[in-house]
């Protein structure tokens, strides 16, 4: 990956990243966020993994982007209206948000193998196998378990959605 | 020449936007949404780990890797329980705003 692509994609994930937060219409917010996804997702296949960069597209780009998009249209959200700001909270929010950054920079520039560059690969790496026999062979239990709490959450979303009989 | 440094930085970054954004927004939605830039935020340093720790036959440590994949499916999860209650939420309230919403607030 040339430094070149990853700072465009970089930048690209972080600036959309801050128009999400930015945005006062919910729906250009949901869209910052599927662009900011796919810079993710560039920079997931720049570090060689595959198969997480493509379920970062399919997955949240595709499925959850959707869900986003359909409930603000749904429930018909315009742009927030102008309300009076208040200062104060904004300016200590934005100031805890600024000191946990500087407290991460300041863990990476003192973390010695953060200056490495990263160490090179074999000539082909079977991700989505080796991902695979991983799953299904060490993490057997949590993928069962992911499994009944991706169930638990569907019947949760039903319960929850069906209107009270009047 | 692109170093570990630099991924954990932009995760930090996007980490930050996240933080600042579930801080400072009002609107549920937005806050949802804040809540998955700092789930990936994490899921980027993840995998850059994954790409730095490569063991003796050259390839990566996929470990970290299903980890990412366990954290997509629960967050995928957690955004359709979340969606249905603010859609519960609106029904009962007709507002999205977490200021409107402070029954519990002593």
């Amino acid at each position: 990956m040339s430094p070149f692509l990853f700072w465009l994609f970089a930048s690209l994930t972080v600036i959309f990243g801050a128009a999400v937060v930015i945005n006062r219409n919910p729906v250009a917010s949901a869209l910052s966020l599927v662009a900011s996804f796919m810079g993710l997702a560039a920079l997931f296949v720049s570090l060689d993994a595959y198969f997480v960069g493509i379920i970062q597209v399919l997955v949240y780009a595709g499925a959850v982007m959707v869900l986003f998009l359909f409930i603000v249209m749904l429930l018909n959200l315009q742009a927030e209206e102008r309300r009076r700001i208040n200062w104060l909270a904004a300016a200590g929010g934005i100031t805890v948000a600024v000191i946990l950054l500087v407290q991460i920079a300041v863990t990476i520039r003192r973390f010695e193998a953060a200056r490495q560059a990263f160490p090179p690969l074999a000539r082909s790496t079977d991700d989505v196998w080796n991902i695979g026999a991983l799953l299904f062979r060490n993490y057997n239990l949590p993928f069962q378990i992911v499994g009944v709490l991706v169930l638990v959450a569907t019947i949760g979303v039903v319960l929850l959605s069906k209107r009270e009989p009047q | 020449m692109v170093t570990l440094g630099d991924y954990l930085l932009v995760s930090g970054v996007l980490f930050s936007i996240g933080f600042a954004g579930v801080m400072l927004r009002r609107n549920l939605i937005i806050i949802l949404m804040s809540l998955e830039l700092m789930l990936n935020a994490a899921n980027l340093s993840l995998v850059a780990f994954s790409r730095f720790r490569v063991d003796s036959s050259g390839l990566p440590n996929y470990n970290a890797q299903v980890f990412v994949f366990f954290i997509i499916t629960v967050a995928a999860a957690e955004v359709a329980v979340g969606l249905a209650i603010l859609v519960a939420l609106f029904r009962a309230r007709q507002t999205t705003d977490v200021k409107d919403i402070s029954s519990l607030k002593f």
